[in-house]
């Protein structure tokens, strides 16, 4: 169906469309309507993590901490980043006397929520005990868990306990308050409260917001509208009016932007690179368009049980078999950079010195010898007791990117005869129960989404592989067992000094690109689809997006 | 008749509670839970959260149980919430159904007024000019592919001639009837051109067959004008397989239509109840599949009792 829009709208760039240009040209500088894919199951910011709501709620609120466009760590809320150095941050010993650690920050004096009560402790402390309430639904609970006791010193500083001395200690970008004035009542049944919650029960209630905007409608599965929030304190917002448009269909969402119903499409939230590259070639006259290299982490996951795959020999070949520069060159026009191990090279614990794979054919073949892959058979290497080198591989059908690049990958491989089939399912049924129950045979493509220095212990560490004991839980999906990855996740996550974890982190890069738990592909990048009179915009590339700097977003004309 | 009624409403309960527990069976089967999708969004999320999850959405008991508790709340109209949009059943299916109402009831009362005459006129010159014309694009109506359809309206209307909206509902601040009216336009569109086809054809189909009867001969023969034989002796026999497929028509009416509503970014029932199933929003789906059979029940229901009125020989006891 995209490749069909895809012919229309080239047809539409050929005829250029007068009425579309003139509206590019000219457009309003009051108001922005930004389109994204899909609409945000709840508006409740610690309940179901989801990218829709992020993108729209960070135009709305700020959270105390956050990853800038630098992929530093800055303060949002807060006046101070605390710090062992700076002494607002204190290591200590808990009562049960685990290694912990005292954090204080203090929220800015000028913070208040819409309808003009101040965000204060609170705030804090109820969000506290909401998010870490079993029965509130809030689903990653790790950091409530782990923050034990909070001490009030005033109506705006306060000091949180956790249990657990990580190098992430002053990191509570997930803490994002709740406004214990509005949503106290909705907790008083806490099984309930999920349901009342002011946040989907009275979305556009002023006081759930204290950042630039505010939410002013919404229309499910339609639209949010956003206006300026008379509280915010920061430098003033230019729009005076925000529209997140949803539509689902990609096609149509290019369809909105060159009819000018739309102005810009979001990148963390819009077009396929494929879709973003064609659209340049016929429309780049008329929009700038940005590609943000991120931390969406595309590979191939191997199941370590496979007895081919057990070899690693026979990983090493089937990686060195693979062009992947070129894939990257000829389909992504190099916009996605090709990666050496799970960690970005945008990640300040990235190492170059690792053991990589350039494309090697000879290599593979002889590897493939080794491992005893002698023989070759109608196009097909098998080994002494005549069992083929026959792997299968998976991933989500309808995927149109990750389908084209395993058709490349199955004719690269093929070159050196080994027969892989694909195998794909909906996304439903792969990520529902093939992927989570380790039903892949071989192969299985997909992305991770990280975060700056995140430690990757629920999918490397051999105690987060998912079998039927533990009912499937963790995301260790090749079941890839190594006791010194499980070491160095320990190590990495308590070591506070920063020289020292960036030499755990190179350990930790170079056994997972000798071990190859997966084949690493390339790091996904966000195409962003800009009017040329928008300025301000700086695509992160990490998990915090880019409507979290919204009040520096302006029309041309006012520069 | 009350008896006949009285009849068919037991027998529509019967199929209700039937379609409910298959719905809910076959809601369940599929792989994967919503908290697959939760780990999917958040790698960092630990077996004991998604443990949790599981037993506060009551997704760790078997789906008999389930079931069970689901169809005891039903009874007392306690439809439950919504997952996936985090609010009561009703009040998702509220919004979605009134934009499904406009958007199908205009494009069914459209298709009717466009598809009915049409194929009455294509009848009444059968293999002339006006017929191959009639019935040339009547199929192509019925042959284009409706995602197709609307891209090319899309291209046209809001691309070139930028006089309608490409996708979407009117906002609050920018209303004005006409402001959210355009909206509906394209969709309507593309619903109508795909039906009317078969209106067309059906009704063409239907009248030729009556404008043989012997009865219509007789008239003629009495000298009964044009008119007054065809809209007062064969429309009414003609209407009879015509209304039957109307009827049917009239519960896929309200489960929406998928494509069409996607790539118009409209907020119908036909994308709420995909995504409802896709998410494993069981209360919604089960609710939004229910509708849609008791609205295809009542629409037989009312094809029946047109057909007493179509035709007096048809009597209910």
């Amino acid at each position: 169906m995209t490749r069909l829009f895809a012919v229309f709208v080239l047809c539409a760039g050929f005829l250029a469309p007068p009425l579309a240009t003139a509206e590019a040209k000219d457009p309003p500088r009051d108001q922005l309507v930004i389109g994204i894919t899909q609409f945000p199951s709840t508006f409740h910011p610690n309940i179901d993590a989801m990218l829709a709501k992020s993108y729209i709620l960070a135009m709305t609120r700020r959270p105390f901490t956050a990853y800038d466009q630098n992929w530093r760590l800055v303060c949002m809320l807060c006046v101070d980043l605390p710090t062992i150095e700076n002494g607002l941050a204190v290591p200590e010993r808990t009562p049960k006397g685990k290694r912990g650690i005292a954090v204080t920050y203090t929220i800015r004096k000028e913070a208040l929520w819409g309808d003009e009560t101040p965000v204060s402790t609170r705030d804090v402390v109820f969000t506290w005990k909401a998010g870490r309430h079993p029965m509130s639904g809030v689903g990653n609970v790790e950091f409530y868990r782990s923050l034990y006791k909070i001490d009030v010193k005033d109506e705006k500083t306060f000091t949180l306990h956790f249990d657990k001395l990580t190098f992430e200690y002053n990191a509570i970008n997930g803490f994002q308050l709740i406004p214990a004035h509005l949503d106290a009542p909705s907790f008083a049944d806490p099984a309930e409260y999920k349901h009342r919650t002011a946040f989907d029960a009275d979305t556009t209630n002023k006081g759930l917001y204290f950042g630039p905007y505010r939410i002013a409608e919404v229309a499910t599965g339609s639209h949010v509208v956003l206006v300026p929030n008379a509280t915010w304190w920061g430098s003033k917002p230019r729009f005076k009016r925000i529209v997140v448009r949803v539509v689902p269909n990609t096609a149509a969402l290019e369809a909105n932007v060159l009819s000018g119903a739309i102005d810009m499409i979001a990148g963390e939230l819009g077009l396929t690179i494929d879709q973003a590259l064609a659209f340049e070639k016929r429309h780049g006259d008329r929009f700038n368009l940005v590609y943000k290299p991120g931390l969406i982490y595309e590979h191939i996951d191997l199941n370590q049980d496979n007895p081919i795959l057990k070899d690693k020999r026979v990983r090493k070949a089937l990686i060195y078999a693979l062009d992947r520069r070129a894939i990257s060159e000829k389909l992504f026009d190099g916009r996605q950079p090709v990666a050496n191990t799970n960690v970005s090279p945008l990640d300040w614990v990235h190492t170059d010195d690792i053991q990589r794979y350039e494309y090697d054919p000879k290599k593979a073949l002889k590897l493939l010898r080794e491992a005893g892959w002698t023989t070759l058979r109608k196009g097909v290497r098998s080994n002494k007791n005549g069992e083929k080198l026959s792997l299968e591989i998976m991933t989500t059908a309808g995927n149109r990117i990750r389908e084209l690049v395993e058709q490349v990958l199955q004719s690269q491989w093929k070159q050196l005869g080994i027969d892989v089939r694909i195998r794909n399912q909906p996304a439903r049924v792969f990520f529902g129960q093939t992927v989570t129950e380790r039903k892949f045979s071989a192969m299985a493509m997909f992305a991770w989404i990280s975060a700056p220095e995140s430690v990757p212990r629920t999918t490397l560490h051999s105690a987060h592989i998912p079998h039927p004991g533990n009912n499937f839980a963790g995301q260790n999906y090749a079941g890839f067992v190594n006791s010194e990855v499980d070491e160095l996740i320990e190590l990495i996550e308590v070591e506070l000094n920063r020289e020292k974890r960036a030499g755990l982190w190179h350990r930790l890069q170079e056994i997972y690109a000798d071990e190859l738990p997966a084949l690493p592909l390339y790091f996904r990048a966000e195409p962003y689809v800009l009017p040329k009179w928008l300025k301000g915009i700086e695509p992160t590339g990490h998990q915090d997006p880019s409507t979290l700097w919204i009040e520096n977003w302006y029309a041309k004309s006012e520069d | 008749m009350t008896r006949f009624l009285l009849a068919r409403l037991v027998q529509s309960v019967a199929v209700l509670v039937v379609m409910s527990f298959v719905i809910y069976g076959l809601i369940g089967l599929m792989p994967g839970d919503p908290i697959d999708l939760m780990i999917n969004a958040d790698p960092k999320m630990t077996s004991e959260d998604a443990t949790r999850l599981r037993a506060l959405y009551g997704l760790d008991k078997p789906i008999i149980e389930r079931y069970g508790n689901w169809l005891k709340a039903a009874l007392t109209a306690d439809l439950g919430y919504s997952r996936l949009h985090a609010k009561p059943v009703l009040e998702v299916l509220g919004p979605a159904l009134g934009n499904t109402i406009v958007l199908l009831g205009l494009s069914f009362l459209l298709s009717l007024a466009i598809g009915l005459p049409a194929g009455i006129a294509a009848a009444l010159r059968p293999y002339s000019r006006s017929d191959y014309a009639i019935n040339f694009l009547a199929f192509a109506g019925i042959s284009v592919p409706a995602f197709w359809l609307a891209l090319l309206l899309i291209i046209v209307f809001a691309v070139f001639l930028g006089i309608l909206p490409a996708s979407g509902t009117g906002t609050i601040g920018a209303a004005g009837f006409w402001e959210s009216a355009k909206y509906v336009v394209l969709p309507v569109a593309n619903l109508t051109i795909a039906s009317a086809g078969g209106h067309t054809r059906y009704m063409r189909a239907a009248m030729i067959e009556t404008l043989r009867q012997d009865y219509i001969r007789t008239a003629r023969a009495k000298g009964a004008s044009q008119t007054r034989v065809v809209f007062r002796h064969a429309l009414r026999n003609a209407m009879i397989p015509v209304v039957t497929v109307v009827a049917l028509n009239f519960g896929y009416l309200f489960s929406g239509a998928l494509i069409t509503e996607t790539i118009f970014a409209y907020p119908g029932m036909g994308k709420l109840i995909f995504d409802a199933i896709m998410g494993n929003d069981f209360n919604l789906a089960l609710v939004a599949l229910l509708f849609a059979t008791v609205l295809t029940l009542a629409g037989n229901l009312l094809a029946d009792l047109t057909y007493a009125w179509l035709d007096p020989r048809i009597s209910y006891q």
